[in-house]
């Protein structure tokens, strides 16, 4: 009897949940058209000034090594801790074995 | 593997695959790509080179030693890439502000200080591709 009760506040919740989301979604605008909140002064100061700003052709490459410089920086810090991370247990791992 | 002809196929094509990785990573700002895509070519082209002639010659290309320099220092030639702003009384990593010459626009040399801080990143993410796979592989 309980678990049924438990069921059925999941089954309103769920339902809740969904018929927001729906509402958001309903309410996004059109993907892609030019005048959307995304394609605001940022973008428009990236595509005017990238050249002039870094001497760059590749627009990418001017964001991601000097607009977004530090992000780079602590991108590489992630892939470092990660290779340090499969390092460790896999080597500590090992030894543990051999030890045994 | 035991395959000839794989094997001699992969001697005439591999060079070429890491020739191409470092020709992407050293032209990341003057045509697309970049460091991130040259470094996982140049990484793929020693992953591949140990699956098919096997791990201990692998190794033997890329000692522990070298792959354990690059891991490490990749991250702080960045660093130092960034401290030069600093030493020319600008933010950390700046690159226009710090008034380095940005050269014509399309030329190799051009962007100051990007290509450097592209060479580091893309040796870093081919150094963590092979660290990974070798240390997988070794494994079992």
């Amino acid at each position: 009897m309980r678990i049924k009760i438990r069921n059925l506040l999941i089954l309103i919740l769920a339902v809740m949940a969904v018929y927001g989301i729906i509402l958001t979604v309903a309410e996004l605008p059109p993907y892609g058209m030019p005048d959307n909140p995304v394609h605001n002064e940022v973008s428009e100061r990236y595509i005017n000034n990238a050249l002039e700003d870094t001497g760059v052709l590749n627009m990418v490459t001017s964001i991601v090594l000097d607009y977004r410089a530090y992000d780079t920086m602590f991108e590489t810090i992630v892939l470092f801790t990660a290779a340090l991370a499969v390092v460790i247990t896999i080597k500590t791992s090992k030894r543990k074995e051999n030890g045994k | 593997m035991k395959d000839f002809i794989l094997k001699r196929m992969a001697s005439i094509i591999l060079p070429f695959i890491c020739i191409y990785g470092f020709y992407v990573i050293f032209h990341g700002h003057v045509s697309p790509g970049g460091s991130f895509a040259g470094g996982i070519i140049v990484g793929l082209s020693f992953i591949a080179f140990s699956t098919i002639y096997g791990i201990e010659k692998g190794r033997k290309k890329l000692p522990e030693k070298v792959l354990v320099w690059t891991e490490s220092y990749g991250t702080l030639w960045y660093g130092i890439m960034g401290m030069v702003g600093i030493v020319k009384g600008a933010p950390f990593l700046a690159n226009k502000l710090a008034g380095v010459d940005l050269g014509i626009p399309g030329a190799l040399n051009s962007g100051g200080l990007i290509s450097f801080i592209g060479f580091g990143v893309g040796i870093r993410v081919a150094s963590t591709m092979v660290t990974l796979f070798f240390t997988m592989m070794e494994e079992e």
